[in-house]
């Protein structure tokens, strides 16, 4: 996730206090990891350094920082470039899901691939449904919706290749047995 | 004794095993989503469990009784009052209005026709197709058309629904719309659903999951052999 995107376009509504702009994240993001003030501080300084945003104004009320921030022009001009860039279709080839199931197959045997790739799989369901659940919630942001989908179908994605890996694991298994 | 459910069904059409030994239970109120590859099984054992096709070996149970012993006039009035089922498509009778096929179920439960027009309008009106009450299902999308199918699977207030593959011939959206009224008045209800789909995404919406593969309940739900036949 592009943080310092993100907070560009929560300004590009209009200036923000560091705190507004940490609860607006993880509002209009719901599923994501709620951003640390740290991180919502650290961003605004590199964001300012670079004039893509400007101190708009100082509350004198006590309690913690109330700078507020507001996008510049050339903030508004990267955060339109952010949006109109098309993202690489990369496959999640990083994803540690990969790389254990890989190293499964590699080091265990067929039962003990089964094994692991079940009990992912019920982990897998189990946060489908979790999913679902906010997704059909009568409450549910438009928001969290989206997010949920997203996860949902991903999820989906993550189980028909499991199911499609160990067919090929049975098959390639099979085809040595049978020699 | 469950609510519902097989203990070691077999089932199988001329040499064609199809259920090879199925124990499954449903308690009162659960949504189980049945799912698992194509040809394991899933719609058959659907059919077995609401009575609509009996099982070669093995037993079937509804609240405590046996039902696939019992006489074909007590299934029938099993399937008429107590069960609904909610199919891929192809069920509304097309020359019919919406609230004609609606009322069907209570006018052959005995139901008065006045009275059954006013419940078949209020069931539409709940899964908001009130509007299309006097449309032929010729005219209805799909989704249309399966909202109208579940007003009628709902309509006798089944304690069962069974639903295969409800969503299988909508897109994602209209699918979509129909499972969350689905399981929304379900839950409403409280009435039992077993969920036929071989969706992992359709049954995110129940509350548990069993998985067949070659007719037998496989339980680490990968629905594969452990090396095939």
């Amino acid at each position: 996730m592009s943080t310092p995107h993100v907070l560009l376009g929560l300004l590009a509504i209009g200036p923000k206090h560091g705190y507004d702009l940490k609860r607006d994240y993880d509002l209009r993001l719901p599923k994501a990891k709620p951003l640390p003030y740290g991180q919502v501080y650290a961003t605004l300084g590199r964001l300012e350094r670079d004039g893509l945003v400007v101190r708009a104004g100082q509350d004198r009320e006590a309690g913690p920082d109330r700078t507020s921030y507001a996008i510049t022009p050339s903030g508004q001009a990267a955060l339109d470039t952010w949006l109109s860039a098309v993202e690489p279709p990369l496959p999640h080839l990083n994803s540690v899901l990969l790389a254990k199931v890989i190293i499964t197959l590699l080091v265990a045997d067929l039962s003990r691939a089964r094994d692991y790739l079940s009990r992912q799989r019920q982990a897998h369901a189990a946060r489908l449904r979790e999913l679902t659940a906010v997704k059909t919630d009568p409450t549910a942001s438009v928001a969290d919706v989206i997010a949920a989908d997203y996860g949902i179908n991903h999820l989906d994605a993550d189980l028909r290749w499991l199911r499609t890996t160990l067919d090929r694991v049975v098959d390639l298994h099979r085809e040595v047995t049978a020699r | 004794m469950s609510f519902l459910g097989t203990r070691a069904a077999v089932k199988s059409y001329g040499p064609t095993p199809a259920l090879r030994g199925v124990t499954v239970d449903v308690a009162e109120g659960e949504i189980l989503a049945v799912t698992g590859p194509s040809g394991c099984g899933k719609s058959t054992l659907l059919h077995c469990l609401a009575g609509i096709m009996p099982v070669d070996a093995g037993e079937v149970f509804y609240r405590g009784r046996r039902i696939d012993t019992t006489s074909e006039e007590e299934r029938a009035r099993l399937r008429r009052t107590e069960f609904g089922v909610l199919f891929q498509f192809g069920q509304l009778v097309a020359e019919l209005t919406a609230a004609e096929n609606v009322a069907l179920p209570l006018l052959l439960a005995g139901a008065r026709r006045r009275d059954a027009r006013t419940a078949a309008l209020a069931w539409l009106d709940r899964l908001g197709v009130a509007d299309l009450a006097d449309q032929r299902p010729g005219t209805m999308s799909g989704g249309q058309q399966q909202r109208c199918a579940l007003a009628r699977a709902l309509v006798t207030e089944p304690r069962v629904l069974f639903a295969d593959e409800p969503t299988g011939a909508l897109d994602t959206l209209a699918g979509e719309q129909v499972l969350g009224q689905l399981v929304r008045l379900a839950r409403e209800q409280r009435t039992t659903v077993v969920l036929v789909t071989h969706d992992a995404r359709v049954a995110g919406y129940a509350d548990r999951e069993v998985t067949l593969r070659d007719g037998v309940v496989d339980p680490t739900g990968l629905g594969i052999a452990a090396v095939r036949r």
